[in-house]
């Protein structure tokens, strides 16, 4: 079978398993769209702008764990991908991007629509290829897959000069079942003598902490999570990224750590004194201070990354591999291990714990009269079972979606955690709603990062896509406002948009529905309402209190026992030190 | 702390920028870097001279490791090994005096003139850093014209060799 480019490249996505491909029409790959015109296979989905293709592509991937696909042209086609790609590089979403290039003679030379791509992405992407001979376009293809599906993933860029995908030039195609390559070989399985020590440090602790991260969702390895923390009883909390990867209900679990996180997850990674990460990288949101992180713990790493390990934080007991295959060797350990971990003092600790926790942290005026962001997300909670898929943008209401929905599933909570994209939570969503047609897929966002990515309501449109929107809309970019109060004196520079459209109106015209909602009683009924529509998209404009903070917060440079708290809360607002 | 990484390398576009790209977009030190296909012409050899603590370093390390292009590396600071640099070094030597005593250094130096005209000599010298400084360094009351230098290349002492 003789095939040219552009037909090779969607024979190779079919021959990959790629459902849907995500992309948006130019010059520079008119070949390749003509070849995905001729066949039915690989679904295209024809976003509004190149950024949302490769937000649409992340929370496809994000849900369902195999790589999000994306096509784009070349020139601003690519560079209007590159914030979705840096957005997917900083949480290690597997994507593969194809951007159309000019001709291969043309390239340097300043051609219409050119840009280095190759250069422009390198610095966001695991890898990029640019395919300069048709005889190695599908193992570049394969490649690609490869690189970004395995170890740490990540997106890979391949750049095709439009000559590649000449309809005239025809040759042989072969889609590889397999590739190897001698300078990309990631370890999965962890050093068995380094997890033994582990396993030891882990039994002789007094006041343990397991804290997880995104790696435990990218890395399928939940189940093993949750047996690990059961047969340990240790407590255990996540990152923004780890959310869902254990249950939010069970008791165990403390919550979210690190800046907006819980008083109690954060004061017991103060306090502990052995510490085992697993699949989370110390991101400056989770750590605070570097000088007062858990300052009296010896930490053990699991990660499948080596530079992830002791890049911020130099630990004790790192371990390389692939974090499901390293618990399932500790469980297996600990299961026949004839020591036990060290059941009075971990009591004491939990009794510990449990006082903290009894300061309720999270709670928040309930008798306002103006609808508090927090009440929203609890409502959304309890309309959609705690089940739904959740997406968000940036901000504010991206926080209090991670800290009152309550995740009790890996891959449902989808938000830009690393790069922080406003314009991010919209688009993801359509991928998620792709994926899962049947499911219950919300976009949290405000009314500052809707209007980032505003455009692809049209997209819903197109593929009837019944998203629902609840937009907590505060008149303000809250994240912003709040960091304004607190360091800079209530200059509220451009943290206020003046002119906001008319949501429902905006909405409407694009062809769903639109609601605002402006009182406290008229939220539960009017939500029911909106859950109610399962095929239409809804957009809920909620107009909450503006003057609403996220808390706990520890301020920037400060250590996880210098929590700012809730007026509402018991605990003194202003941090006094607590020394465990 | 110096430190010379040895990084062997697939010969591709593009791969000395990831390399290069790295070091600024991290804000490594670098020092010197030298590439040149080996003997297998799919393959690079660079040699990077970089400075920065023991924890710096290692995060190098992984970092470069993490690139999909290297094959392999070696850091040859952490044992016996031969490092080298080559320079090119042209100096004015117009008088007879001048010309004596340049020729005089290269010879305690054991480098050899390249390159003669009626007023300058240009000299090859090779040997660590160090000496080519030295070299500079003893040519204080000459006065000189240009100077290349290729930067540090190094290889393993005795047994341990960087290959695939």
């Amino acid at each position: 079978m003789e095939l040219s480019g552009g037909e090779i490249l969607i024979r190779c996505l079919k021959d990959e398993g790629v459902d849907y491909l995500f992309g948006y029409p130019g010059g520079a790959v008119l070949h390749i769209y003509d070849a995905l015109y001729q066949q039915e296979d690989v679904n295209h989905i024809l976003v509004r702008h190149e950024q949302a293709a490769t937000h649409a592509a992340d929370g496809y991937a994000r849900a369902t764990g195999k790589p999000g696909v994306v096509l784009v042209t070349s020139g601003p086609g690519a560079t209007n991908a590159v914030t979705g790609i840096a957005t997917a590089f900083m949480d290690s979403i597997p994507m593969v991007v194809i951007t159309g290039q000019v001709p291969s003679a043309n390239i340097g030379s300043d051609a219409f629509q050119e840009v280095d791509s190759v250069g422009i992405t390198r610095p966001c992407v695991k890898h990029n290829f640019l395919v300069k001979d048709i005889n190695k376009l599908a193992e570049t293809v394969k490649k690609a897959f490869y690189v970004a599906t395995t170890g740490r993933p990540g997106p890979v860029v391949i750049d095709v000069p439009k000559d590649i995908t000449d309809p005239a030039i025809k040759i042989p195609y072969n889609y590889p079942d397999k590739v190897t390559m001698r300078s990309y070989q990631p370890t999965m399985k962890g050093h068995t003598g380094q997890i033994k020590r582990a396993i030891e440090l882990l039994l002789t602790a007094k006041k343990p902490m397991i804290y997880t991260g995104g790696g435990v969702v990218l890395g399928n390895a939940s189940d093993e999570l949750r047996t690990f923390v059961r047969q340990l009883g240790y407590p255990v909390t996540t990152t923004l990224m780890g959310l869902g990867s254990f249950p939010a209900s069970d008791p165990q679990f403390l919550g979210m750590l690190g800046m907006h996180g819980t008083y109690e997850a954060n004061m017991a990674m103060h306090g502990c004194d052995v510490l085992i990460a697993i699949g989370a990288r110390f991101d400056d949101r989770v750590t605070g201070k570097i000088a007062e992180f858990c300052p009296d713990a010896e930490i053990i790493h699991i990660d499948i990354d080596p530079s992830s390990i002791s890049k911020t934080i130099v630990v004790d007991v790192p371990i390389v591999g692939d974090v499901a295959t390293v618990l399932q060797e500790m469980n297996h350990l600990l299961k026949t291990s004839k020591k036990q971990p060290q059941k009075k003092a971990v009591e004491a600790w939990w009794q510990t714990i449990n006082s903290w926790r009894a300061k309720n942290c999270m709670t928040y005026d309930h008798h306002s009269d103006k609808i508090k962001p927090q009440a929203a997300i609890e409502l959304l909670h309890e309309i959609t079972n705690g089940d739904a898929y959740v997406t968000s943008d940036v901000g504010q209401h991206q926080m209090w979606a991670a800290q009152y929905y309550g995740f009790e599933k890996p891959n449902r909570w989808i938000n830009s955690g690393g790069l922080g994209t406003m314009g991010f939570g919209l688009p993801a969503a359509m991928g998620v709603q792709l994926a899962f047609p049947d499911e219950t897929v919300v976009c949290v966002t405000g009314e500052g990062s809707i209007q980032m990515c505003i455009q692809e309501l049209s997209t819903c449109l197109q593929y009837g896509l019944p998203i629902k929107i609840i937009a907590l809309n505060n008149r303000y970019l809250g994240m912003v406002r709040q960091w304004q109060e607190f360091f800079y004196e209530n200059r509220y520079s451009h943290s206020y948009m003046e002119s906001l459209p008319d949501f429902v109106k905006l909405t409407e015209s694009y062809g769903h529905v639109g609601m605002r909602v402006e009182r406290p009683e008229d939220l539960k009924p009017m939500m029911e309402k909106a859950f109610a529509m399962k095929d239409r998209l809804v957009f809920m404009d909620i107009v909450t209190d503006q003057a609403e903070n996220v808390y706990p917060m520890i301020m920037a440079g400060k250590a996880h026992n210098e929590m700012h708290m809730s007026p509402n809360c018991e605990l003194p607002q202003s941090p006094e030190r607590e020394l465990s | 702390m110096r430190h010379i990484i040895s990084i062997l390398i697939e010969n591709e576009a593009g791969a000395l920028s990831r390399v290069a790209g790295l070091f600024s977009a991290r804000g490594y030190n670098i020092e010197s870097l030298t590439v040149a296909p080996t003997e297998d012409p799919s393959l690079s050899r660079m040699t990077i001279v970089t400075t920065g603590t023991e924890r710096i370093v290692e995060q190098i390390i992984k970092q470069l490791n993490k690139l999909i292009d290297v094959v392999k590396l070696l850091e040859l600071t952490d044992g016996p090994h031969i490092e080298r640099e080559m320079m090119l070094i042209k100096v004015k030597a117009s008088t007879m005096a001048q010309r004596e005593d340049v020729k005089r250094l290269a010879d305690i130096f054991r480098g050899n003139i390249i390159d003669v005209s009626p007023t300058i000599f240009t000299i090859e010298l090779t040997g660590s850093g160090d000496k080519l400084d030295s070299f500079i360094d003893s040519l204080a009351e000459h006065k000189i014209l240009e100077t290349v230098r290729s930067g540090a290349s190094g290889i393993a002492r005795g047994d341990k060799c960087l290959h695939v």
